[in-house]
């Protein structure tokens, strides 16, 4: 009697499993938008600790140019640029982490290259920072230029297009190298630190980043060959058209805001502004939430509580950091650099 | 008239037999091959010991604030530990909310400690381990997680430290050993699909690394799921340990099954028992018995392989203390974290391995003739 | 009629029936993995192409483009993934072979030496077991990697080893051989002796059967083994040159380089395996009851023989079996060189390539695939090696 008792129980259970696992179907959810909006917060893909980028204090506290980018992004979303989660990815998950839907936007230095856009399933919304690969070396070892680098031990970051961009550069210029690719940016710069290789390579950025971590930093420099194009920019899974388009227009908010004077201390008076064009950026006239199903006021919003492109630029890497990096390419195109925003309208 | 013998009392052994001498002079110096095996370890103890203690405790700097206390002498700096040790204990948990994962600790300590001693009656002890194995997880996913009862909510992204590796090792045993058993039984099953299911499902985990079960849990689990659905990293990290360790206690506890002899399971049918009620009270406890080493060897090595969650990015206490080591302030401390990371888990696999020891000599009933 | 029904208990309604039961239980278990299975595939086909993210197998024959710091056949950046993938597993086996042979001589050695009458010996073996069983492998990795290897001196200030074998932070560089032109006479020597060893060891074996007589055969094999290639070596006029390293530029050039990566990789390996290695020989061989021993002893045979002939036969049919778990344990717990940057199938394969291509089930499904068929090859051999060694019963 008992035996049939339990038997029936777990026929009944197994059925009810069969049962189940064939209604998860019944509750797909929608696109990537109502599933942040569902859920609350952002699942925003950083890295796994590069100072000026993204970086996590000793409390776990977030900070850097790319996670500034997402709290933008949370800010337009949400009206708070807390409500995001960050997920501290090593070059070889991230791709997989944002296919995957284990994060929703992944702004994590990444190159915006073609096979990324194409293949990998994947769509980059803009450039925020514009780079290209480095070398750092000790100055004890005399190196003046990147061609003097034959036969060196080169540390890189695994699975990243630095890996690449350095055999191909090695290969035009018939030099021999060895490489170490390590998963963590961390581990490339103990290395170097200690000895282990000679020289470490990747975005010029983020060989400052590094240098700062490195426990003597002014023995260490960074050589002046520029050796590829690295756009970096927050990238997005392909086929959600509206989460794309607010990400996208995030950032182009921000270029804007610089240009057009606005910045997150004066936004309250620059909504007085006779200017149309701020006007529309700041939701005064012809409001622009709508089209993107926001809050009217959005881009005023992200630009009142994370700030525009400069601000976030000199904040984090630039000018009042530690980094002390240069505006260079990054600086707006009515300045002599790259960062240009179509206007909102 | 017989001459009665009295036998002449023992004489004493002989000095060098007995005592410390007699000792040396057996365990030390029995044979050529003896002494120089002897010598030689001498002259190996020599060689490590005293830079080893000179490092770790005498010439160590033990107490300051910053590493500019450290940097006069040859020895260790356990200032590094001292000033992380929060960190390596908790993680990023917040400071004004670490009372709870204190609480639950003691919780445990207090409700575990009566299984430890000798007089508590064997009934309570039963009742108090299953608590413990049901009801104790519940109330500390409670208190770490909060959000209920008025506790403000922490992230398990905030978890981390030895707190962390404490929970992914808890929730696996806690979940490894049930289902580790029934694998095993289904392995042992008369019927041949459930057989041949279970079979399948154990020598696949048994084949493959752990890192790449847990590198498919963290990061490519949500493309096998329907869109949108999804569940927290920490949770996907711990079933991926779970299932892998079942596969290895499935094959434990069918060692087990295979030892008790077929009589007993024809007695306890021709009792009129039904299959569960055979295995949970003749065979699963006779069997478990056999296989207790196993099952906490098992666990043992669940418990190092939570430090396997660094790859995937979890901050347990290893990633932890690896990730304190590159802290710019304090490079060049990597052996102090690594000998702190490595006593920690030493001093819990090790009392494991003790415990099982003990148990194994209490249980031990009724083999022995 | 009412006697026959109660002689004859009434058939029971057919959900009791067992026959049924097991039918119906299994039907259902199997709807169920069926359906859980298909579930996962189309899910994941969904999902594919939702995303637009390529899938299939063609990227093997793509170009790579990125260097590998340790490549034991050919290979450049122009070569393709498919290439990276053989590189990846030759280095696994390799540093799992090497991990195996280490353990095993290593765990046999403190194995032994736990057993050893000598109090201090048995002391430290065991001190040596606890040890490094209980602490976390990679833990052990990274202590050998990031705090040991990392105290080597730099390359300008290398240990010279008699001038011929430099270690320093980038490992250790050994003169490599170079065959010229005749060495192939010398392999063929040395097959040549092994074809002698595999002749005498049968004649030795028949003529002990029908005389009894002894034959030193392993000493005579040896020196087989040796002199026959070391003659014709000599006769060719040494048709070996060996390539020292030597200093150039940033790094020594030439040479045989044993990098840090694999050193402490395998350094680690083979101390934490040898820790259980000890445990199973030190099993095995209290198995073998102390009777076996007096028995073979009051027959005349020495204790040599006794071992031989004896002792480990016998033990080591309680001792291959878990020897077997350890090797494969090993050759997963290989996989935690993605920790270290050694160029494993794990980091080199489903870590680049699955980053470079994007295309994470097909390198994930290889990576594990490679290791089941690694683990199932050793399962079939240790089955067939328990029917070989089977007690044979009456």
């Amino acid at each position: 009697m008992n035996l049939t008792k339990s038997l029936t129980k777990s026929l009944t259970a197994t059925f009810a499993a069969v049962c189940l696992l064939a209604s998860v179907s019944a509750v797909q959810a929608g696109a990537t938008l109502d599933a942040i909006k569902k859920n609350g917060f952002i699942k925003c893909g950083v890295s796994d600790g590069l100072p000026g980028f993204s970086y996590a204090d000793e409390k776990g506290n977030y900070s850097g140019i790319d996670v500034d980018v997402c709290r933008a992004v949370a800010a337009a979303v949400f009206g708070d640029p807390k409500k995001v989660k960050f997920t501290p990815l090593t070059a070889k998950e991230r791709l997989t982490a944002l296919q995957s839907g284990e994060i929703d936007v992944l702004s994590r230095n990444t190159t915006w290259t073609s096979s990324r856009d194409s293949a990998q399933g994947m769509n980059f919304t803009g450039v925020t920072y514009y780079d290209g690969q480095g070398f750092l070396i000790n100055k004890k070892l005399g190196v003046k230029s990147a061609k003097e680098l034959d036969g060196a031990t080169v540390c890189v970051q695994a699975g990243t297009t630095t890996e690449l961009n350095l055999s191909d550069y090695f290969r035009a210029h018939k030099m021999k190298f060895t490489p170490i690719s390590y998963d963590k940016s961390d581990e490339s710069a103990k290395s170097l630190e200690a000895g282990r290789c000679d020289v470490l390579t990747s975005d010029q950025s983020q060989l400052y980043a590094q240098r700062i971590k490195l426990a003597k930093p002014d023995e260490f420099i960074v050589l002046p060959e520029v050796i590829s194009k690295e756009p970096l920019g927050p990238v997005v899974r392909h086929g959600d058209d509206d989460w794309f388009d607010i990400v996208k227009w995030t950032l182009f908010v921000m270029v804007d805001a610089e240009e057009l004077g606005v910045n997150s201390k004066n936004v309250e008076e620059m909504k007085k502004s006779a200017n149309p064009d701020i006007k529309r950026l700041l939701g005064v006239e012809g409001g622009k939430g709508k089209d993107f199903g926001l809050a009217n006021d959005w881009m005023a919003v992200v630009i009142a509580q994370v700030g525009n492109y400069g601000e976030i630029f000199d904040r984090n890497v630039g000018k009042d950091s530690p980094l002390k990096i240069e505006r260079g390419l990054n600086a707006l195109w009515t300045q002599g650099g790259l960062q240009y925003a179509p206007p909102v309208r | 008239m017989a001459k009665l013998h009295t036998p002449h009392p023992d004489l004493p052994p002989p000095a060098n037999a007995t005592g410390v001498p007699g000792w040396v002079r057996r365990n030390l110096l029995s044979s050529p091959l003896n002494i120089t095996l002897t010598v030689l370890a001498l002259y190996l103890l020599y060689v490590t010991l005293p830079p080893l203690l000179n490092w770790a405790l005498f010439n160590a700097t033990w107490t300051g604030e910053t590493r500019e206390a450290c940097q006069t002498n040859g020895g260790a700096c356990w200032v590094f530990i001292q000033v992380h040790f929060d960190q390596f204990m908790y993680g990023f948990y917040p400071e004004a909310q670490r009372w709870r994962v204190n609480s639950a600790a003691l919780l445990l300590i207090l409700g575990a400690a009566p299984l430890f001693a000798g007089r508590v009656p064997s009934k309570l002890k039963v009742r108090l381990g299953l608590g413990l194995l049901v009801i104790y997880p519940v109330i500390a996913f409670v208190l770490f997680k909060g959000g209920l009862f008025g506790l403000p909510a922490v992230d398990t992204r905030r978890w981390g430290g030895l707190l962390l590796t404490l929970v992914i090792a808890g929730a696996g045993m806690t979940a490894a050993l049930p289902l580790g058993v029934l694998l095993a039984l289904g392995r042992r099953s008369q019927m041949p699909a459930i057989q041949s299911l279970c079979v399948i499902f154990i020598e696949l985990w048994r084949g493959v690394p752990l890192i790449t079960v847990l590198f498919m849990s963290s990061v490519m689990l949500p493309l096998f799921l329907p869109e949108g659905m999804n569940f927290d990293k920490l949770l996907r990290a711990l079933i991926g340990v779970a299932l892998f360790q079942a596969a290895y206690m499935a094959e434990v506890v069918r060692g087990g099954l295979q030892a008790i002899p077929k009589g007993q399971f024809e007695a306890a049918a021709a009792l009129g028992l039904g299959y569960w009620k055979i295995m949970a009270l003749i065979v699963l406890p006779q069997a478990l018995k056999l296989v207790i080493p196993g099952v906490v060897n098992t666990f043992i090595a669940l418990f190092k392989d939570t430090s396997l969650v660094l790859i995937i990015g979890l901050f347990d206490l290893m990633n932890i203390v690896h990730n304190a080591t590159t802290n710019p302030e304090w490079l060049g401390f990597s052996t102090e974290g690594y000998v702190f990371a490595a006593a920690v888990y030493w001093l819990f696999c090790f009392s494991m391995s003790r415990y099982s020891q003990n148990l194994e000599k209490r249980l031990h009933t009724g083999h022995k003739r | 009629m009412t006697e026959q029904a109660a002689s004859l208990p009434p058939k029971p309604p057919f959900w009791n029936d067992p026959h049924i039961r097991a039918i119906v239980f299994q039907a259902v278990a199997l709807i169920a993995a069926i359906a859980f299975g298909w579930r996962i595939f189309d899910n994941t086909q969904d999902n594919l192409s939702r995303l637009g993210i390529a899938s299939g197998f063609d990227f093997l024959s793509s170009s790579a483009g990125f260097d590998i710091i340790q490549t034991l056949i050919p290979y450049s950046a122009a070569s393709s993934y498919g290439q990276v993938f053989w590189v990846a597993l030759l280095n696994t086996l390799l540093v799992s072979a090497l991990g195996i042979i280490f353990a095993t001589l290593l765990g046999f050695i403190i194995g032994v030496a736990r057993l050893s009458k000598n109090w201090l010996i048995a002391k430290l073996a065991l001190i040596y077991i606890e040890i490094f069983r209980n602490i976390p492998l990679l833990l052990q990795i990274f202590f050998w990697y990031f705090a040991v290897l990392r105290a080597m001196p730099s390359p300008r200030q290398s240990l010279s080893l008699g001038g011929t074998a430099f270690l320093n932070i980038r490992g250790l560089y050994l003169p490599a051989p170079h065959f010229q032109p005749g060495s192939g006479w010398v392999l063929a020597a040395l097959g040549i002796a092994i074809i002698l060893v595999i002749m005498l060891v049968r004649w030795a074996r028949q003529r002990q059967m029908a005389t009894g007589q002894s034959f030193p055969v392993l000493r005579m094999s040896l020196a087989l083994l040796l002199s026959v290639p070391l003659a014709v070596f000599w006769l060719m006029g040494s048709p070996l040159h060996w390539e020292y390293p030597e200093l150039r530029g940033f790094n020594f050039q030439g040479g045989l380089v044993i990098i840090p990566e694999m050193a402490s990789l395998l350094l680690a390996l083979s101390i934490y395996t040898a820790a259980f290695i000890a445990e199973i020989v030190r099993a095995g061989i209290q198995a073998v009851s102390h009777g076996q021993t007096e028995a073979s002893f009051s027959l005349g045979l020495n204790s040599h023989l006794t071992l031989r002939l004896i002792i480990l036969p016998q033990a080591l049919r309680v001792i291959i079996p878990p020897l077997t778990n350890q090797y494969l344990n090993l050759t997963k717990n290989s996989s935690l060189a993605a920790a270290i940057g050694y160029p494993d199938l794990v980091a080199a394969f489903a870590g680049t390539v699955l980053n470079q291509t994007g295309q994470a089930i097909e390198c994930i499904a290889i990576t594990m695939a490679v290791y089941l068929t690694i683990s199932l090859l050793i399962s079939l051999m240790m089955n067939w090696y328990n029917r070989q060694v089977a007690l044979v019963e009456r």
